[in-house]
């Protein structure tokens, strides 16, 4: 669990981030969502002490970030960046490798390490490993980046617009790769972002930064349901709101029994897709099938009540 | 068939210089000599033999695009030099007297620049790696030894002069390296860390780098005569400093002066060496828990390290060069040999300081390339 405890710092008389609190808890995505200069990347950068708090804490597992030498601290917190910030000199395998070999493993564990996670993010070793940055497109390198990040396996891995300088079709394929990761180590991630729509594709608890403060701090369907004020609001869009909200509803949850024709969709694909293949050929409920087995159908009416029910 | 340009210009100069005086035969080491054209070096069956290898080469630069030729025609060229000079100065001497002097001429110096200049162009189009480069000077340097050691060119005027000075000789070499190499290690040793800390704080480099870009433009001579009465002052006035060998003239204002014109590149150079590293590169280095000293280490010094060289080669070449004045301060070195010969007007004494100093900063030069290049081991950018 990490604490941030009534968080403030000041540059020169400006608030970047004004008397933030907020608890994560472990094995989450909390993505925080801004625009330029809300304090959303000082504020992640406030938890691995790269910025020092004017005043106020940060707690994580109940120790303050405080009591621990700040070289030390990032140690066990992942770190990525957006533009990737590999080391040009260095070959993937050491870029990959530089917490490790800081923390002191051993040349195999650390080798043995950077080829398992090469092939977590569908990289081949023997292809990758001895490769220089430059040597790479954009959206390896990411991928490096981010492997980089969890080298070490941290509980905690802040990431500050890591998908940021991708291109969308690989962009969305980079955040999925992101959920599955996660969702198979575990671990805690704290995301920065200016793109709403990747904090509620992401996020399990998206929290909203204005002018240096926290204003909302909620599930995505709290925020885009009940957003807290008109930047909220804004941010989430008005007239995408219900396109957004059925992109948080996976089909299985409005199944029902009963024949629909045309092409069927998978269970966990949501809503916003269903809706859209509905309205795309003109149906009017679209069949589910798991496995190429029909499973049941979603109706036009059961996606309207769903986007309907918060008006 | 395509011509290269710098083949045909070379040879037209060839051409030109054959006609210059190829060697001069002189009563004693002071007069002037006489002009001996190349033709009339040795009895005429042995010219055309060694005139024939100098036009072959000149030739053989011509054609344009084989590389391996054009390599090959320079080392003709040069081996036919070498041999009307290994032939003529005997030949010449022989009952000229005892005191009689025999050099090469401007003709001789001309061809040997082109034949250079040649090779220097066939090597170029061959682009050689670094290990390649090391082992062609290494072969060069071999080469040139061992015509040297075999005694072949010792009735040569300038060899007469270096036989005459033999230990002198090797003390000056060795002291001209001292002067050379260690000012550079004195402005490693000061200027690195200066540029470590310019480029943590930018108020400091403000201040640092228009100091000594100050000192860089003092003239050479200026500089050594500003350090006769500072240095006499030290030591006379520090105790112990004369015991250290301080003193107006000598070795130690020599060596000041060379520190003081090394710092501008050591501290220019590391500054903008350091710089080199991308900004989210360092951002990630602080982020992943790398402490100050890890970063400069393993971060900003290896990709700043080419950098920092190539200020290292400035240094080490001018320095070479700049420590030959210090024979004018009793400094020691090559250039003792040069005043010297300037005074006696012996122009052989004179290439006796200066032909070492060419060779060595020529050799420096390339060994500090060939250093630049194998720390550059990124790849180049994929397009």
């Amino acid at each position: 669990m990490i604490e941030i405890d009534n968080i403030t710092k000041i540059y020169d008389s400006a608030r970047a981030v004004d008397g933030v609190s907020m608890t994560i808890d472990t094995g989450t995505i909390t993505v925080i969502v801004g625009t330029s200069g809300s304090g959303k990347t000082t504020l992640l950068r406030l938890i691995n002490r790269l910025e020092e708090p004017t005043s106020g804490e940060v707690r994580i597992n109940g120790q303050s970030t405080l009591d621990v030498k700040p070289h030390i601290l990032r140690r066990r917190i992942g770190y990525a960046i957006q533009g990737h910030g590999l080391f040009p000199h260095h070959t993937v395998a050491r870029n990959i490798g530089a917490v490790p070999q800081l923390l002191g493993w051993s040349r195999d564990k650390i080798d043995a390490r950077v080829d398992e996670l090469l092939d977590l993010f569908s990289m081949a070793p023997q292809d990758f490993r001895n490769r220089y940055p430059s040597e790479l497109s954009g959206g390896q390198q990411q991928r490096v980046g981010v492997a980089r990040a969890l080298a070490s396996r941290p509980d905690l891995i802040l990431m500050d617009e890591p998908f940021g300088a991708l291109d969308p079709i690989i962009r969305t394929r980079a955040q999925e790769d992101l959920r599955r990761i996660q969702q198979a180590l575990g671990s805690t991630i704290i995301l920065v972002t200016h793109d709403m729509e990747e904090a509620i594709r992401l996020g399990d608890r998206v929290a909203v930064m204005d002018g240096g403060k926290l204003v909302q701090y909620a599930t995505p369907a709290d925020i885009i349901t009940h957003p807290a004020t008109d930047f909220v609001a804004d941010m989430v869009g008005d007239v995408e709101r219900p396109l957004r909200l059925l992109s948080l509803t996976p089909l299985a949850d409005v199944i029902e029994d009963g024949h629909a024709s045309g092409t069927p969709l998978p269970p966990d694909a949501n809503l916003r897709d269903a809706l859209s293949a509905c309205l795309w050929t003109g149906r009017s409920a679209v069949p589910i099938s798991d496995h190429g087995k029909v499973i049941g159908r979603v109706t036009l009416d059961a996606i309207r009540a769903r986007a309907e029910v918060h008006a | 068939m395509r011509f290269s340009a710098p083949g045909v210009l070379f040879a037209i100069l060839g051409g030109a210089a054959l006609l210059a005086p190829f060697m001069t035969l002189a009563a004693n080491r002071i007069v002037a000599g006489d002009a001996v054209p190349i033709w009339s070096v040795v009895p005429p069956g042995q010219t055309a033999l060694g005139l024939a290898a100098v036009l072959l080469g000149l030739a053989l630069g011509v054609p344009a695009g084989r590389a391996g030729l054009r390599m090959v025609g320079p080392l003709i060229g040069l081996a036919g030099l070498l041999w009307l000079v290994i032939q003529g100065a005997p030949a010449l001497l022989d009952g000229a007297g005892d005191y009689a002097r025999v050099s090469p001429a401007a003709g001789f110096w001309c061809l040997l620049v082109i034949f250079a200049l040649l090779m220097a162009d066939a090597i170029t189009a061959l682009k050689p790696g670094p290990y390649q480069r090391a082992l062609l000077l290494a072969a060069a340097v071999a080469a040139l030894a061992a015509v040297l050691g075999s005694g072949v060119l010792s009735p040569l005027s300038v060899l007469q002069e270096f036989s005459a000075r033999r230990d002198a000789f090797a003390s000056e070499a060795t002291r001209h390296l001292w002067l050379a190499f260690g000012s550079l290690g004195m402005a490693g040793i000061i200027g690195f860390p200066l540029g470590v800390l310019g480029h943590r704080k930018p108020a400091l480099r403000g201040a640092i780098l228009p100091v000594l870009s100050f000192l860089q433009t003092i003239p050479s001579l200026a500089m050594f005569g500003l350090m006769i009465p500072l240095l006499s002052w030290v030591g006379a006035t520090v105790p112990g400093a004369r015991s250290l060998g301080i003193a107006g003239i000598g070795f130690a204002p020599v060596f000041v002066a060379l520190v003081l014109y090394s710092l501008l590149p050591v501290v220019g150079n590391t500054v903008a060496g350091l710089a080199a590293t991308p900004a989210q590169a360092l951002d990630a280095a602080r982020g992943i828990g790398m402490t100050a000293g890890q970063r400069l280490w393993r971060v900003e010094l290896p990709i700043g390290l080419p950098v920092i060289l190539t200020g290292l080669r400035i240094v080490l070449v001018q320095n070479i060069g700049l420590a030959v004045i210090a024979g004018l301060i009793g400094g020691g070195g090559f250039g003792t040999f040069v005043f010297q010969g300037l005074n006696q007007t012996a122009t052989d004494l004179i290439l006796l300081g200066a032909l070492p100093t060419v060779a060595l900063a020529l050799t420096a030069a390339i060994v500090m390339d060939i250093l630049v290049d194998l720390t550059r081991r990124l790849p180049k950018e994929t397009p």
